[in-house]
């Protein structure tokens, strides 16, 4: 489902690249785990993925897309088959709960038909069954998370990605977003979550795939977050 | 594409840059009025020339003399002077007015005023030989020619007169088109400006299309739009402002300006019009296009 072949990244603005001669294959279904201090590249290789950067050398493959390679014009076809979800939730303040998730699909032109249908049937999947009018503000942590999940899962992608989706929430709220992840999971998306929290990568005991300054260091089918941590 | 959701973005970006929308408009409909103006005047100089071309005549007034003695044009000075006109090249025709009818004519011009051609005798005015030529022919060099010819008192002109008002007119148009690049370039920038801004305000949004993969006519259309709508708008009011113009000057049609240009009215806004809003939509469209080309990252 995703392919990196021996990708290296530059910035212009550095001498030390971001990703150094990184090869990795994920499996369709697969749940995994990009670890790594900051600075190790897992930012980057998101943004590869999703086409906001090239690599400077390398392929790099999302289902059946020559990332790297594809016309600027196919990038949105891209984007349409990979859901994001990051941190700072990125909802917008100014729609209701509903709003924000049906605005995925109105801008790649869905039908408001299939809109008015699959929107309560993903708030309903995600645990917001009733709050669909509420706006962000007057959400938990937790629940605007929830949005955003569903905002990004509501096209059905092949691969969902995120971006330290728990690191902003305790514990508790962790806990419940990485079970809807993981049910997201079973639906047979594949899951690719950058992490820095050792609870959760240790206590799930998914695939681990570490970087540190831009090589991949480990890649462990049923890993923790340190060895010997 | 979902032309309703298209709509609504577009309103509500042109709400939110209220105040910057509202100087971009201005500022269009300004340069605007000031291109049409420009425009009506090309179009005044054209059907003064057109109309007085062909009606322009030379005047050769002739001397006291000339003028008390012979009254049909047989004799020396002044047959010699009209056969050598009928012979100069560009000349079409040439009729004789005796002092008498010339008169006859003052009378007629100056009816309204008794009083003027009760103190005006038939002998203070000149003979005159009218002379009319053929279009395009330089009128002042026939006039220079004559001017010391035997028999001439001196030379009216029609075709330097029109001249001078043609040179006249072509100034107020050339300012008024310089008045108009630079109210558009100050347009423009606004323009660029307002539509930076709206994208900057819409970050959040236009990062979460381009993730879930809106195109990019779907993530800048409204951007477009919103320069387009502003133009559009600016055009109206512009052309709003030319009417008044239009109507201040010419009082709503029938009159003119000295008689020479032609009243202008509706019509004529009319027809200018449409080359007011194509120039607007064009400007508008291409300006929003280079800036988010520029500017802003898809």
């Amino acid at each position: 489902m995703i392919r990196l072949e021996g990708v290296s990244k530059v910035y212009k603005t550095s001498t030390r690249p971001a990703l150094h001669n990184v090869s990795v294959d994920m499996d369709k279904g697969e749940f995994i785990f990009l670890i790594g201090p900051s600075g190790s590249g897992k930012s980057t290789f998101l943004r590869l993925l999703l086409r906001e950067e090239v690599p400077s050398k390398g392929r790099v493959y999302v289902s059946n897309f020559d990332v790297a390679r594809m016309a600027r014009r196919r990038v949105p076809r891209l984007r349409q088959s990979i859901g994001c979800v990051f941190q700072d939730f990125r909802l917008l303040t100014n729609k209701t709960v509903a709003e924000n998730v049906a605005f995925a699909l109105e801008v790649i032109g869905k039908p408001r038909n299939t809109i008015r249908k699959v929107v309560p049937e993903v708030l309903e999947l995600v645990g917001l069954d009733g709050k669909s009018d509420r706006m962000p503000h007057e959400l938990s942590g937790g629940e605007q998370q929830r949005v955003a999940i569903a905002r990004a899962f509501v096209n059905r992608p092949l691969v969902l990605l995120a971006d330290e989706p728990t690191g902003n929430l305790d514990p508790d709220t962790s806990q419940d977003i990485m079970l809807l992840l993981e049910r997201i999971n079973r639906t047979g998306t594949t899951v690719l979550m950058a992490t820095h929290d050792h609870g959760i990568v240790d206590s799930m005991r998914r695939r681990v795939v570490e970087l540190s300054l831009g090589e991949v260091i480990r890649d462990d089918a049923r890993g923790v977050y340190g060895v010997g941590r | 594409m979902r032309a309703s959701f298209v709509f609504s973005e577009v309103l509500t970006g042109l709400r939110r840059n209220f105040t910057m929308t509202i100087a971009m408009i201005l500022t269009t409909a300004i340069s605007l009025t000031t291109l049409g103006a420009g425009l009506l005047i090309v179009r005044a100089v054209g059907e003064v020339q057109e109309n007085f071309a062909s009606q322009t005549e030379v005047q050769i007034f002739l001397t006291n003399d000339s003028s008390a003695i012979d009254t049909s044009c047989s004799q020396s000075p002044c047959a010699d002077l009209k056969s050598q006109l009928q012979n100069t090249y560009g000349v079409r025709e040439v009729n004789y007015e005796n002092r008498h009818q010339v008169f006859e004519r003052f009378k007629k011009i100056f009816a309204a005023q008794p009083q003027l051609v009760e103190l005006t005798r038939e002998q203070a005015l000149p003979a005159t030989l009218h002379v009319k030529t053929n279009p395009g022919t330089p009128t002042e060099v026939l006039a220079q020619q004559f001017k010391n010819r035997p028999g001439v008192k001196s030379i009216g002109d029609q075709g330097q007169f029109v001249r001078d008002l043609f040179s006249k007119l072509n100034t107020i148009r050339d300012v008024a088109f310089g008045f108009a690049v630079v109210l558009a370039v100050a347009a423009l920038l606004l323009i660029s400006n307002t539509v930076q801004l709206s994208a900057f305000n819409r970050r959040t949004e236009v990062g979460i299309m381009r993730l879930v993969g809106a195109t990019r006519w779907y993530t800048q259309l409204p951007f477009l739009l919103e320069a387009v709508v502003s133009g559009l708008v600016g055009a109206v009011i512009g052309i709003g402002g030319l009417l008044a113009l239009v109507g201040a000057v010419f009082g709503g049609g029938g009159s003119s300006i000295g008689g020479i240009v032609t009243s202008m009215g509706i019509g004529d806004v009319l027809l200018v019009s449409p080359i007011l809003l194509g120039v607007s939509i064009v400007i508008s469209a291409l300006t929003g296009y280079v800036t988010l080309r520029l500017y802003v990252r898809h």
